[in-house]
């Protein structure tokens, strides 16, 4: 079975990390009950006619997709994978509205074909021409650790050399009006760097992309190797501290082996328990992060963990901002990535240093 | 297996409408679209009230995604006699293209006048109905995901399904799909223009698009080592499978269906099998201009003009998205079983662009090996092989 390793990063959120030379030294604080991504130049990536019309999501993905695909130095991939939550909701939401204004009369399809939840995958296919395996996976909070675990099980089966894996969300008003009525955000805005101090329910609701190329290939640019994913639907807070030894022994790791721990936290005081029974049960004496203070909670947040956890892998360094202890290993070889929504939806992802 | 459709509420009864030739398109009944004297579907006769009956569940409770996936996940555990899912390693891997958007589109503005249907907000999640379905099914602490590639999309599910198992990821998992119509797609496709006026005619030359339908379909696939385990009953092995990008149109196939040769290409090499050993082709024929002329070129490719036998049984159910990759699948293991080769319905006027003519009448021969197609939007493309041997 191959070694499968992370070869580049591309990202858009709500930190400037579209500029791949930087790495959290400037960091936006936000004080609100939603938050949207720092836009790059898209001009620079989409020709303006095209980008008039195209979702969010689309644009957003072209920047970190092609980011991702020039650090690795490729053009083509064997496969695309991308994790989505709700695909391009804005468009969704569009084409219903005018469905129920217009009485089912006058609608043209370019709203209606940008809601197919595959809509980003497809397009990043003709973009390079891609005739490989093309899937889209849009399970909740774990939509972007599906996509992985494909793209593991792939490269490691030897099925592919390259895959282009992403998730992406964008942040539209019905989805947020309608979740601000069920609670699901915050009712008041809180300060990012006291997120988690918030002491209310809900999250603060964002948007982003992120694409990663995976290879079974160690190049100049790699960061990291991917060593495992693990998902699960359901799970009570007593029983993630066996989980999750479960999962660090199938991949011959013990608790003392993980030099940081990268968290889910969201600031919801109903569902960040979790973390704190994990950060209790197993990792008391193991430096801790956090990032949703930095990228807001989406679907496919944890791409940002992902992201987060491949530079500091690569560059050996833990910025501050993201520190939830004070404990500093004295090398960064393991990282274990735990994230959960509203207590379902749970995932376990492992990166070792290569 | 188990599946719920525009032709029966079980497997029986659907295999039972396949061999009398009854089809299940109709005027709609359940939605009050503007559109409903110029379309047909495939819609399911049972309304919602009765289908939560069936579950247990309140009046208005879940989307009809959510109800119709829950019924047919039941009955394909139930076949497979499974008496704990969570005895083994289990997963669940569903496609669906609306997911809860029947609600969503019914209480678009209401939300914001009342709280009534607050508890539908969180159903437009994709991944809401296959949670549902699993809590329905009692699966915990387990891999659980739903795929969303358009009308490929429980194909995919049962790929990579597959892929688990083969990997050793999973010991069991049930794969499928389930899509509810809505005024969402209803007034999709008519925009697009692909939507016949008229019971759809798969492979004719005068076709005149698709009939949309309603469908869950499931199946649980299992390892080797759990089958022997078990002592179960096979019913048919996923021999080959295939997914490719078409790379060509967002949502039309390219004219030569590059896309679907590729899948079928790759299908047939994870089988080990050549194409002369394909007895029976369950096409995708949605009976869209475009569709049938793009797979049927590919198929001409692929058999090398000696195409073997087959149909498309999108005039029985219409065209259910999602589901349609997972509902012709049980259709592929029920012909594999009965050793028989569905009649593609209404078909009259041989298509001009080249000599292929579906099977439309009823043929009982040896089956061992059949090839279901599934194309969508996104230029995806998939292939599965069914085998009745290992």
């Amino acid at each position: 079975m191959s070694t499968v390793f992370i070869n580049s990063v591309g990202s858009v959120s709500a930190q400037k990390t579209f500029d791949g030379t930087t790495f959290l030294e400037e960091v936006a604080i936000y004080n609100d009950t939603v938050i949207r991504v720092i836009d790059p130049d898209y001009k620079s990536y989409i020709p303006p006619a095209a980008a008039r019309r195209m979702a969010k999501g689309i644009k957003m993905s072209t920047v970190s997709s092609n980011t991702a695909l020039k650090e690795a130095g490729l053009e083509r991939v064997d496969a695309i994978v991308v994790g989505t939550g709700l695909g391009c909701i804005g468009d969704s939401e569009k084409f219903v509205s005018a469905i129920i204004d217009n009485k089912e009369q006058f609608l043209t399809p370019t709203r209606f074909i940008q809601s197919s939840h595959n809509t980003v995958s497809g397009q990043i296919a003709m973009a390079i021409g891609c005739k490989g395996y093309n899937f889209t996976y849009v399970h909740s909070s774990i939509s972007f650790e599906s996509s992985l675990l494909d793209a593991l099980i792939q490269l490691k089966n030897g099925e592919a050399s390259n895959v282009l894996v992403g998730g992406v969300d964008e942040l539209v008003d019905h989805h947020v009006d309608t979740h601000r009525l069920i609670k699901h955000i915050k009712a008041e805005p809180v300060d990012s760097s006291q997120l988690l101090q918030s002491g209310t329910e809900g999250c603060v609701m964002a948007e982003g992309a992120h694409f990663f190329v995976l290879s079974n290939q160690k190049q100049t640019s790699t960061y990291a190797e991917l060593a495992g994913v693990r998902t699960f639907n359901t799970l009570s807070e007593n029983k993630i501290g066996e989980k999750v030894s479960v999962f660090l022994s199938e991949n011959g790791l013990t608790v003392g082996d993980i030099d940081l721990v990268i968290s889910g936290n969201n600031g919801d005081i109903a569902f960040d328990g979790y973390y704190q029974t994990l950060a209790d049960d197993l990792f008391g004496d193991t430096p801790q992060a956090y990032y949703k203070h930095l990228s807001g909670e989406f679907d496919t947040a944890s791409g940002f963990a992902l992201w987060l956890a491949a530079k500091i892998i690569k560059t050996q360094t833990v910025p501050d901002v993201v520190r939830l202890n004070h404990l500093q290993a004295p090398k960064l070889k393991n990282i274990l990535l735990y994230n959960q929504y509203r207590g379902e939806n749970h995932s376990l992802t492992l990166l070792r240093k290569c | 297996m188990g599946v719920i459709s525009a032709i029966g509420n079980n497997v029986r009864e659907n295999y039972g409408a396949l061999v009398a030739g009854r089809t299940g398109i109709s005027r709609i009944t359940h939605i009050d679209t503007v559109h409903k004297n110029d379309i047909m579907v495939g819609e399911i006769p049972t309304d919602n009230a009765k289908l939560e009956e069936q579950l247990g569940l309140p009046r208005d409770s879940w989307s009809r995604t959510a109800l119709l996936g829950a019924i047919a996940a039941q009955e394909a555990v139930h076949q497979a006699g499974i008496s704990d899912i969570n005895d083994a390693r289990t997963g669940l891997i569903s496609g669906t293209t609306v997911g809860g958007m029947d609600k969503s589109e019914q209480y678009f503005y209401d939300y914001f006048e009342n709280d009534r249907a607050w508890h539908h907000i969180n159903g437009l999640h994709a991944g809401d109905s296959t949670r549902k379905i699993a809590s329905k099914l009692g699966l915990e602490e387990s891999f659980a995901t739903t795929i969303s590639t358009a009308c490929s999309s429980a194909a995919n599910a049962i790929m990579l399904g597959a892929r688990m198992i083969k990997s050793g990821q999973l010991d069991r998992v049930v794969v499928g799909g389930t899509d509810s119509l809505s005024k969402f797609t209803i007034n999709g496709f008519k925009t697009l223009m692909i939507l016949s006026d008229t019971y759809n005619t798969p492979f004719d030359d005068k076709r005149k698009g698709l009939n949309l339908g309603e469908a869950a379909a499931y199946l649980v696939l299992e390892s080797p080592a759990l089958v022997e385990k078990e002592n179960r009953t096979v019913l048919g092995y996923i021999k080959g499978f295939g997914n490719a990008n078409d790379a060509f149109h967002q949502t039309a196939s390219s004219d030569n269906g590059d896309g679907a040769v590729l899948a079928m290409e790759k299908a047939l090499k994870i089988a080990g099998l050549t194409p002369d050993k394909v007895d029976y082709i369950n096409a995708h024929g949605t009976a869209t201009p475009n569709n049938d002329l793009s797979e049927g070129r590919a198929m001409l490719r692929i058999f090398d003009k000696k195409v073997p036998e087959f149909s498309s049984t999108k005039a029985y159910t219409g065209h259910t998205l999602a589901v349609a990759g997972a509902i012709e699948a049980i259709y592929s293991v029920l012909a594999l079983q009965n050793n028989v080769v569905y009649p593609n319905l209404n078909f009259k006027n041989p298509m001009q662009e080249f000599e292929l003519l579906p099977q439309t009448e009823l043929v009982r021969k040896e089956l061992n090996v059949v090839l279901s197609n599934s194309f969508g939007f996104g230029g995806n493309c998939t292939t599965l092989l069914f085998s009745k041997e290992v």
